[in-house]
This record gives structure tokens, C-alpha cells and sequence, in this order.
């Protein structure tokens, strides 16, 4: 097993005192916190961290871990030193959590007997997976990987992100009789290249030119379901925002909308033509946009 | 041999609308009916049905897990939780307003 730098993950000095420890727990603890954070690996980050904290808050346990030595570096290959004594006094359902390398340093708690006809239902656990936005859209079959299974699922389409979605009896088998636990699977939607999702909503930057914003054009409009034809009324301006109904995330209470923001985009004047165009149109159409601005 | 033997599907079935009764819902949290009632004060979770027949939806269930967490780990009480996920929403609707903005902007 690898051995693990309790001082490095909480981000003190093997001099720290109680209340640096303390302090440095409780603010990693609320970054890593995987209800509230949006950091990568937080759940994994935010076990360290507890499990860290859990050696370090304690004095016998401090001074146990502080035995093995300053010598070792996290992830480094493990063994304990010969005639070590394990601390015990930790249940095997609260080891559950903990890493290999505290099982070994601490572990040799009581196991709860295993009577004959003691049941219980397995505990719940809890996944998450990244999919595109098209596979929300449409709905995807997906295959993940638990520790020693593979599922295959139907993602349905319009699924929101932070939905969660149960697998019945798919998580931690239950002691005896019992069934296993749910699964719940939590779905987190990645960034776009160009949609933007807000609710059921679609979002989407449409870049025109001046042209088509003045004078009113029909365009075409990728939509998730596939491209649509969508008329621009003429004297367009830029950072309308036009509605086509229908276009967002399927949803039970209606589908949601694709709303398209208009963006107009000047060409550049290359040629002696093209500069003789711009010139005539400031010439023909005096308009000062910073009259408000004085 | 084959890889296909560890390959189970499970379909999950999301058409059904699975509330969950009080019971169920303590059960599932481990938690009393005054732990529930108590989340309810603050106006986060909005059951349907009567005082003695409430329905929680999964949406519920969530946010109760969340205020559960939030307490075990973090020392925050149910008033402070409720705060929480008020403002997490809040954030969650400012991340896509900005990223309709950037994408906007990008040109």
C-alpha cells in the first residue's frame, strides 16, 4: 500500500499545533466538500482530507503516525514496521471510508459478530458521470465502471444536470438476508463549444453582419435537434435575444427553448472597394452610438 | 473468459414519478420526523399533499441528503444549510449566465 503524507494533505508542518490543524481541516473541508464544491475529484480530495484529519486531532493516533518516521513520502510503497501494534477501536463499518494504509496503521477493531440471522441492508453509494450535452438531449446508453462491475444504463433524454438518478440495489450488498443498497448516479453535463444551458434553456451566440441585421435576413440556426431555418426581421440589433420556441431540453413540463443572441460582426476593409463602402455608409448614415455616453 | 459476464444491464426507469411518503423519507436519511419538520421551517423543501399524507420528490430527497451532509461535515446548522443551497442555486444560475456571456463576447 502506499503510505500517505496526513501533514501534506491537510497542508501543515509536522510542528502544527492542534488549532493550525484544526483550521486548516475546517477550511479544506468546506472547498472539498462535495454538496458544495465544484472542484475536481472533490469527493476524493475531501476523503483525504477527513481521514487526515482523523489521525491528526487525536494525540495517541498523532503520536502512532508520527512514529513511522518523517522519512516517507506520500505514495510511496509501505510496510509497517515489524511488531507494529495496531491501534484498534475502530469498528469495520467506520473503516468503510478510510484508506488501505489507515486500515493497516489503525485498524484491528472489533468485528461485529455475525450472528446467525443478523440482517441489514447494504449502504447506499454514490457515483457521478460527465456526459455531453448532446447525449442529455437525446438520451444515451452508457457503460460504467464500479469496482468489480460494469453497468450498462439507459441515460433518458432531457436529463438535468445534478439529477440524480437511482439504480435500485446496485450499491454496497446487504449483510445477510437483506438487499443491497441504491445506487444513486449523479449526472454532471460538460460545457459546449456553443451552447449554453441554463434550466431547460439553450443559449447560442449567433454572429450576423451588418447587412443581415439591417436589412433582415434568413439564417441557419444549429439547434441540438439538428439545424432550423430562423428569419431575422430587418433593423436587428445586436444582443437581441430571438425565441425559438420548442428548441431546448425535453423536459415532463414542456420542452424548454433555444434562445439565440444576435451578434453582429463587422467585416474588415481590405481593398480600396471595400474601405469606399464603409466610407459611403458614415456618410449616409450620420448615427453617433455614444450620444448617451456624454 | 469473457468480459460479458461481468456486464449486467440495468435500465433505469425515470417515467414513473417516484415520491417517497414521511416514513420512507426518514428511513432512507435515518433521521426523525422532527428532523424533517424541522427542514421544512425553512421553506427549502416544499412537499405536495396534506400534513399527515406529504409526498417528497427525489429533488427533496437531494436536498435533504445535502442538509444532512452539510450538518455531519461541516458543523452547519438547518438555518445555515437552507442558506446554503439558496446561494449554491444562486451560483449555479450566475456559472451559466457568464458562460452565455463569454461565448458572447469570445470574437
Amino acid at each position: 500500500m502506499q503510505y500517505k503524507d496526513y501533514y501534506e494533505l491537510l497542508g501543515v508542518s509536522r510542528q502544527a499545533s492542534d488549532d493550525d490543524i484544526k483550521r486548516a481541516y475546517r477550511k479544506l473541508a468546506r472547498k472539498y466538500h462535495p454538496d458544495v464544491s465544484k472542484e475536481a475529484n472533490a469527493e476524493e480530495q475531501f476523503k483525504n482530507v477527513q481521514e487526515a484529519y482523523e489521525v491528526l486531532k487525536d494525540a495517541k493516533k498523532r503520536a502512532a503516525y508520527d512514529q513511522l518516521g518523517s522519512n516517507w513520502k506520500a505514495g510511496q510503497d509501505f510496510r509497517p514496521p515489524p511488531n507494529w501494534q495496531q491501534q484498534g477501536g475502530f469498528e469495520e463499518a467506520e473503516m468503510g471510508d478510510f484508506s488501505d494504509f489507515f486500515a493497516n496503521i489503525f485498524g484491528g477493531g472489533q468485528r461485529r459478530a455475525q450472528q446467525q440471522g443478523f440482517h441489514r441492508q447494504g449502504r447506499d453509494e454514490h457515483a457521478k458521470i460527465a456526459i455531453p450535452l448532446e447525449e442529455a438531449y437525446h438520451g444515451a446508453s452508457k457503460t460504467i465502471q464500479l469496482q468489480t462491475r460494469r453497468l450498462k444504463m439507459n441515460i433518458p433524454a432531457g436529463v438535468m444536470p445534478g439529477q440524480q438518478l437511482r439504480l435500485a440495489n446496485q450499491g454496497s450488498p446487504g449483510i445477510g438476508r437483506a438487499p443491497a443498497g441504491d445506487l444513486y448516479l449523479e449526472i454532471d453535463i460538460l460545457p459546449h463549444r456553443i451552447f449554453t444551458l441554463q434550466g431547460k434553456d439553450i443559449y447560442l451566440t449567433l454572429p450576423i453582419t451588418p447587412w443581415e441585421a439591417a436589412l433582415g435576413a434568413k439564417v441557419t440556426v444549429p439547434t441540438l435537434g439538428g439545424s432550423v431555418d430562423m428569419k431575422i426581421a430587418s433593423a436587428a440589433q445586436a444582443g437581441q435575444k430571438l425565441r425559438l420556441k420548442g428548441r431546448g431540453m425535453p423536459n415532463k413540463t414542456g420542452a424548454g427553448d433555444q434562445y439565440v443572441l444576435l451578434q453582429i460582426v463587422a467585416p474588415p476593409a481590405h481593398t480600396v472597394e471595400q474601405r469606399a463602402v464603409y466610407e459611403k455608409m458614415a456618410e449616409l448614415m450620420p448615427f453617433n452610438p455614444r450620444q448617451d455616453l456624454y | 473468459m469473457s468480459r460479458e459476464e461481468n456486464m449486467m444491464v440495468v435500465t433505469i426507469n425515470t417515467e414513473e414519478i417516484r415520491e417517497l411518503t414521511l416514513e420512507e423519507l426518514c428511513e432512507l436519511c435515518d433521521v426523525t420526523p422532527d428532523f424533517i419538520e424541522e427542514i421544512l421551517e425553512q421553506g427549502i423543501v416544499e412537499p405536495r399533499g396534506q400534513l399527515n399524507a406529504l409526498r417528497f420528490s427525489e429533488n427533496d430527497l437531494r436536498h435533504i441528503r445535502t442538509i444532512l451532509h452539510l450538518q455531519q461535515d461541516l458543523d452547519v446548522n438547518v438555518a445555515g444549510a437552507a442558506l446554503v443551497i439558496d446561494l449554491m442555486n444562486e451560483l449555479d444560475q450566475l456559472r451559466s449566465r457568464v458562460e452565455i456571456l463569454e461565448k458572447y463576447l469570445a470574437r
